[in-house]
């Protein structure tokens, strides 16, 4: 479980150009369910998704990881809660490989290297073997049918394609918690749909995940368990669908 | 153990396809980087190596040379000197030497004459350098005529040539009797170019040359090691001059890698800003860099070493040869014997892979200690 309280997220604090993407936002979010944060460009969206997945430090409040294995060793009492917020740049940067996988809107691939090399990319940090990760990369692959291009440039891949390739990449530390941020922004219908398809996979397989999205193909999804709506970096209304 | 292996390993492998996907600009960096070494190296091999040679030629020099000053430039010495000095305690032996500059006004070149009546053994015939019998296109047998200086000629036949080994120091060396000298020179009896001193005892050799000096006082005693030293003063000095003359390129490089290496550009910012979402720490984005240093000035390193290697002992620097071996119109032809100073291959590799390796990793610091997101953003 993930609990933010009180986060609010400012930017160029202090300057003439300051302003705060989020504002006082307290959150639940339940683990292996679907949440999804909706919401117009700039409501705030993507920055609480980054406060959520310790990519940036919150300009105050505090946020919470109850019962996430790979945070445990983080653990401040005995329940198996984290306080992240107040946790040390190597320690957040331990939880944000181990816990967290990333599907960013414009993919964030590194452009010049082969498709695998991209996949095993999260994992290197991590002194596993090369052999263990290329396995675990090539069965990613696998899953998500994208096995023929293992080898070729990843600029060379059409959108769709792309998008597999960087939801393979989040999954290879098999992180507990999958964040994405409007994954379908640049994938028709069709793949958007197939795309939700992965996402009920990762549900079932036990993932936490959580969305960004303004397509209604995402948040009006059956699969979707709560639908959080933001506007001016609040939450307007949340709502948990039976 | 095998975790920090593994995570060396991985990230280096990373560094690899990293600087392939800019083949065409890390490869024109590489050459111009192997070139700056491949200069330099030669430049140190090849003046350690003729230090090297003139100390090795200089073991058989005499101990001592004495000569003889008049109004503070070099004069003849009487022969006489000889047998006083050689009753000096210590002394082993004093041998008066003949020797003198010659021109040769059909190749411009000013030979070296030695008188050695062993060496040359019969008159009217001479021993000559390499040097000379490659200009003058001379085999054993061919005469060799001089001209005295009563303009009559002096017809030397050539009895051998000396090994190209001894070129550094024979090049351009005639040595004949002390008879043909004298008739060549007009030179007086009862004098001599100046005196070899042999003495047993090197701890003895500052007494002699002071009671030498004491008694001659119109002498000049100069010691083996003074002479070393002359030598190994005129190669570091030649040494210098062709680093100045490098000095601008080496300018143009540093100014280059350091732009390289220092700018990051926008691409690379946003790079690193993906790598810290993945998972990566800072520590892992400067390891990254401190490889992609490593490689580029590494690679550069090793082989600008082994081509300057190859350049100068087995080409005998054709690059440098002309501005260091010192020879106006006869270079000495001779194969340096491989000689590598550890210490001055620590200190090149200190001076160039080191600043270029921190040059790369420093710029990367700010962008790595950023938060992912805004790394991402900027």
């Amino acid at each position: 479980m993930i609990e933010l309280s009180s986060v609010t997220k400012t930017f160029n604090s202090g300057k003439p150009n300051q302003f705060t993407a989020v504002d006082n936002v307290s959150l639940t979010i339940e683990p292996q369910k679907v949440t999804v944060l909706k919401g117009p460009s700039g409501s705030g969206k993507t920055s609480l998704l980054t406060v959520i997945g310790c990519m940036a430090r919150p300009s105050s409040g505090r946020i919470f990881l109850r019962g996430i294995e790979a945070a445990l060793k983080y653990q401040q009492e005995s329940d198996g809660q984290v306080e992240i917020t107040s946790l040390p740049e190597s320690f957040l940067n331990d939880i944000r490989r181990d816990t967290f996988g990333f599907i960013f809107q414009q993919f964030n691939l590194i452009k010049g290297i082969s498709v695998l090399e991209n996949v095993m990319l999260p994992a290197y940090p991590s002194g596993e073997s090369r052999n263990d990760i290329r396995c675990r990369a090539l069965e990613l692959l696998e899953m998500f049918s994208i096995t023929r291009h293992a080898g070729q440039r990843v600029e060379l891949l059409s959108g769709g394609e792309q998008q597999r390739v960087a939801i393979a990449r989040a999954l290879i530390n098999n992180p507990s918690i999958v964040i994405a941020d409007e994954p379908t922004a640049h994938l028709d219908s069709k793949l958007s749909y197939e795309f939700m398809a992965i996402v009920e996979k990762l549900k079932n397989a036990g993932k936490t995940i959580i969305i960004a999205s303004h397509d209604p193909i995402v948040f009006d999804a059956a699969l979707t368990d709560m639908l959080i709506e933001m506007r001016d970096g609040s939450i307007v209304e949340s709502r948990k669908r039976s | 153990m095998n975790i920090v292996f593994e995570r060396h390993l991985n990230i280096l492998d990373f560094t690899l396809s990293s600087l392939l996907r800019r083949k065409g600009k890390n490869l024109s960096l590489l050459t111009m980087y192997l070139m700056v070494i491949f200069m330099l190296a030669s430049l140190v091999f090849f003046v350690t190596a003729l230090k090297r040679e003139a100390a090795i030629l200089l073991r058989d020099a005499p101990d001592m040379v004495v000569q003889r000053l008049v109004a503070g430039r070099q004069d003849l010495v009487p022969t006489q000197y000889a047998d006083s000095i050689a009753s000096i305690r210590g002394v082993n032996g004093v041998r008066p030497r003949l020797w003198g500059y010659y021109y040769d006004g059909l190749n411009g070149a000013n030979y070296t004459i030695v008188a050695d009546d062993y060496m040359a053994s019969s008159p009217e015939s001479a021993v000559i350098g390499n040097g000379i019998a490659r200009s003058r296109s001379m085999v054993v047998g061919d005469l060799l005529p001089l001209i005295s200086y009563d303009k009559a000629p002096l017809m030397l036949q050539i009895r051998s040539i000396l090994p190209s080994e001894s070129d550094l120091m024979a090049a351009d060396l005639i040595v004949i009797t002390s008879e043909d000298f004298r008739t060549l020179f007009k030179f007086p009896t009862g004098l001599a170019t100046d005196l070899a001193v042999d003495v047993g005892n090197p701890k003895e050799l500052a007494t002699v040359a002071a009671k030498i000096a004491q008694q001659f006082p119109d002498s000049r005693p100069i010691l083996k090691s003074e002479i070393l030293r002359t030598y190994q003063a005129i190669f570091d000095w030649r040494g210098g001059m062709v680093v100045i003359i490098l000095a601008s390129a080496l300018l143009s490089f540093v100014i280059f890698a350091w732009d390289k290496a220092t700018g990051l550009s926008a691409e690379e910012r946003k790079e690193i800003g993906i790598l810290k979402s993945i998972g990566w720490s800072t520590s892992d984005v400067l390891l990254l860099k401190f490889w992609e240093g490593v490689v580029i000035s590494l690679t550069a390193f090793l082989l600008g070493v082994v081509l300057a290697y190859g350049h100068v002992f087995f080409l005998s620097a054709p690059l440098f040869a002309q501005a260091l071996k010192g020879w106006s119109v006869i270079y000495p032809d001779f194969r340096l014997s491989p000689n590598v100073d550890g210490y001055q291959l620590a200190v090149l590799f200190f001076l160039t892979v080191v600043p270029y390796t921190a040059a790369t990793v420093i710029p990367c610091w700010r962008a790595a200690t950023t938060d992912p997101d805004s790394a991402m953003r900027s």
